[in-house]
């Protein structure tokens, strides 16, 4: 009596043999043939074609439901792989904007925004930020509505070269990351803190 | 049930004490008598179990980072990452392979899924009425899904028709990707 190590797909994490039903398929075939090689051959033995008739044959639900079962399986594969492809173009066309703002003489403010797409949590980065660069940090909405990460100090440079790493590991080199220098802004708030002090 | 969740729906996470460990474990155990011999691997006797309390009354408990089983009243579900450990010790039904399709988008199982060729139900006398199965499907090794009962599976073979099993937890719904930090 002992416990069963389950595999879980690296692509879709099922369990490999439900590969077929994630609209993942050809990805997962290639984690699996690449990850579990043994596996990979259990799965979808050595001839496919064999195997696709060999199943056909064994099938329980008719060849007919059979047949409009893998149409379907077909249709959803190529759904999935058009929408990862519109992700990606997406991804690729948008850009982080890192704006340095400055709030009195000496001292300044970055925001970074436009990170959301890569599917970055602004929550984990901002802390990080804090403590790797010693300051306050935070995730705040800006004007239009969007959520930007904000960090005290003139630390323009060393957040990009920071976004650009994480860009970089997540395999999107050629994301831009571009800089903006904005002149003391008359905001309403920092009129009312300028005025409290 | 856990169509729509994800980090905002947690509540609260606190970890339990070990007393209530050993009453939670001694209840698992009740509830599935075959999960006696390997209890204390699922959960060691050392492990800090961590109890996630989210949106609609729902509970998790986890050990390692991971969802074991998660509690909406009083009756313990077990997650899917634990039957995939030991599937054998749970009541289970098969569905056929047309059905996996919709049971992965999280559709309740309907009877003809269950009673066709490809499909198996426990010879009589079965499973109760609002029994918790889970659900594995022709020729797959892993069970894709938990749920619910609707009927007993002997009303099941023989009315045929309508719903037979309310789904609690399918592969690729929100619990099963939900991930802790």
């Amino acid at each position: 009596m002992s416990l069963r190590n389950v595999i879980y797909c690296g692509i879709c994490s099922y369990p490999p043999e439900y590969c077929e039903f994630s609209g993942k398929l050809k990805r997962c075939k290639v984690w699996l043939s690449e990850n579990h090689p043994d596996r990979f051959a259990q799965e979808y033995g050595s001839a496919e074609t064999d195997e696709t008739a060999a199943k056909l044959a064994a099938s329980s639900i008719g060849d007919e439901r059979e047949e409009k079962l893998e149409k379907d399986l077909l249709k959803l594969q190529s759904k999935q792989e058009n929408r990862e492809q519109r992700e990606l173009a997406k991804k690729l066309s948008s850009k982080v904007v890192i704006r340095r703002e400055a709030r009195t003489k000496r001292k300044c403010m970055v925001a970074i925004s436009g990170l959301e797409v890569f599917e970055i949590d602004m929550k984990k980065l901002a802390k990080t930020f804090a403590s790797k660069f010693a300051t306050g940090c935070s995730v705040s909405k800006n004007a239009e509505k969007k959520e930007e990460i904000v960090i005290q100090g003139d630390l323009a440079d060393e957040a990009e070269a920071y976004i650009h790493k994480l860009l970089e590991e997540k395999g999107m080199k050629d994301v831009k990351v571009e800089q903006i220098d904005t002149k003391k802004k008359k905001k309403p708030t920092t009129d009312a803190d300028a005025s409290e002090n | 049930m856990f169509r729509k969740f994800s980090k905002e729906d947690v509540h609260s996470r606190s970890n339990v004490k070990s007393s209530v460990q050993r009453t939670l474990k001694s209840k698992l155990v009740r509830q599935f008598p075959k999960l006696e011999p390997v209890i204390d691997e699922l959960v060691p006797k050392k492990s800090q179990v961590e109890l996630i309390k989210c949106e609609d009354k729902i509970q998790l408990y986890c050990v390692d980072g991971q969802v074991l089983f998660f509690q909406k009243f009083d009756e313990l579900i077990p997650s899917l990452k634990l039957v995939h450990k030991f599937p054998e010790a749970f009541p289970t039904i098969q569905v056929d392979r047309g059905a996996i399709k919709f049971v992965l988008s999280g559709a309740n199982i309907m009877c003809p899924g269950l009673t066709s060729p490809g499909a198996a139900l426990p010879e009589a006398p079965g499973f109760e009425n609002d029994a918790l199965v889970i659900v594995k499907a022709e020729k797959k090794d892993s069970p894709l899904a938990v749920g619910r009962l609707l009927m007993s599976t002997e009303d099941i073979k023989s009315v045929n028709k309508g719903h037979g099993v309310e789904l609690l937890h399918h592969l690729g719904d929100n619990l099963w990707s939900f991930a802790l930090e």
